[in-house]
């Protein structure tokens, strides 16, 4: 039984180490970013899907990243490389903010 | 009375709703009377207003946009207007396709139309999709001046760099350029400035009113009668400030969520079958006796 316990305790803990390479998703959703703070590891692609009516777009300023305007359903997808905390809003509504830390 | 005083004393504004009620302005006072069709046939020189077409867009609450903007523009066609203004969101996205379904109907009613871009015109390659259908003649991301009828009319862009919660806002270049614009001009000269943002702060957590408007309208305070005609929030809203009529036309598209009320700006549902009288275009009429300008809002169905 205790080696059988070490067992899945180590399986739950490969996804957790392979996380880097894990999609991340953030939802827009009236007018809204969620979550609105996403941490992630380096590496990791983050994609946005717009839910809402109306078109939204990303963009990570510090980066100088600009999505095309994303319609209903539509996705963006950003991989992380650097470390940092990378603050993004929506190109056509800039109210909306959200937050990307990668550590 | 001088021409001014006049214009001070009789600035006359009128929105017609569907109900067939208006309410009028006179000197600043509002007040709401019956108008019937033929109180707007008295009237000279007209010009239309069209806007947010939104060529493209296809959600459940109107699902042909199309087809809506086609039929206000036989509205206004039907009116007899001496030339029309789209205050922007002529498209959707931008796309050539919506371009060119928007440049095929307004070319169908044979009026001259000036237009000024929305947000959503200047989605693709810096807004030059839009400076390349529309731009001939204008100056920097497309705002131009013209003159008819003895009326000034200016042209602004507030949409090309959005600040805080998206207000519009118009930029140090064109500001001075308004600022040269009008300075030649009589204050006697009946004044109307369309862009697609409102001028004045409608609701600032939406982003609906442009930031540096007030700097615009400072130059045109001298005036004896400014007109300001705005789209975006696809609903009618009016304010009066001393001479200066601030007015929003209805969508030609879809209504949005009402400021307060609704959870968001986006598209708000309407209960079925009543789309029309959530959409509409207005007409602005030069009043030759005491009265330089009236606009008469007409919702589509009705």
């Amino acid at each position: 039984m205790l080696f059988r316990k070490s067992l899945l305790s180590a399986c739950l803990l490969v996804p957790m180490a392979a996380r880097s390479d894990e999609a991340q998703q953030i939802k827009i959703d009236n007018f809204t970013f969620t979550p609105a703070t996403l941490t992630v590891t380096k590496g990791t692609a983050v994609t946005w899907t717009n839910h809402d009516d109306i078109p939204h777009s990303i963009v990570l300023t510090a980066l100088g990243v600009r999505s095309k305007p994303l319609d209903t359903d539509s996705a963006f997808t950003y991989q992380f490389e650097k470390a940092g905390n990378f603050s993004y809003m929506c190109g056509l509504h800039p109210a909306m903010h959200g937050q990307v830390v990668v550590k | 009375m001088s021409i001014e005083q006049d214009r001070r004393g009789f600035l006359k504004c009128m929105s017609w709703a569907g109900s067939a009620m208006v309410w009028t302005v006179a000197g600043g006072i509002p007040r709401s009377q019956v108008i019937g069709q033929a109180d707007a046939a008295e009237i000279g020189f007209s010009f239309a207003q069209v806007s947010d077409s939104h060529l493209g867009f296809n959600k459940p609450v109107n699902t042909d946009v199309t087809a809506t903007f086609q039929e206000a523009l036989g509205q206004v066609v039907a009116q007899k207007p001496a030339f029309m203004i789209h205050t922007g969101d002529i498209t959707h996205l931008s796309t050539p396709e919506q371009f060119d379904t928007g440049a095929q109907l307004l070319r169908a009613t044979n009026l001259q139309t000036y237009t000024v871009p929305g947000e959503h015109d200047i989605l693709e390659d810096n807004g030059k999709s839009y400076l390349n259908r529309y731009g001939k003649g204008t100056h920097g991301d497309g705002w131009h001046s013209f003159n008819a009828h003895g009326v000034h009319f200016i042209g602004l862009v507030n949409v090309v760099n959005l600040k805080g919660n998206g207000l519009g806002d118009l930029g140090r270049e064109q500001l001075e350029w308004l600022e040269k614009d009008v300075k030649g001009l009589s204050s006697s000269t009946p004044i109307v400035v369309f862009a697609h943002v409102p001028l004045w702060i409608v609701y600032q957590d939406w982003g609906w009113g442009t930031l540096d408007g007030g700097q615009a309208i400072s130059y045109l305070k001298r005036f004896g009668s400014v007109t300001v005609l705005n789209g975006h929030i696809h609903q009618v809203m009016q304010k009066v400030e001393g001479h200066v009529t601030f007015h929003t036309a209805r969508a030609t598209a879809f209504p949005q969520g009402v400021p307060g009320v609704a959870k968001g700006p986006g598209p708000a549902p309407v209960p079925p079958g009543e789309l029309k009288n959530f959409l509409g275009t207005a007409r602005i009429s030069l009043v030759t006796t005491q009265s330089p300008l009236a606009i008469v809002d007409k919702p589509l169905a009705g």
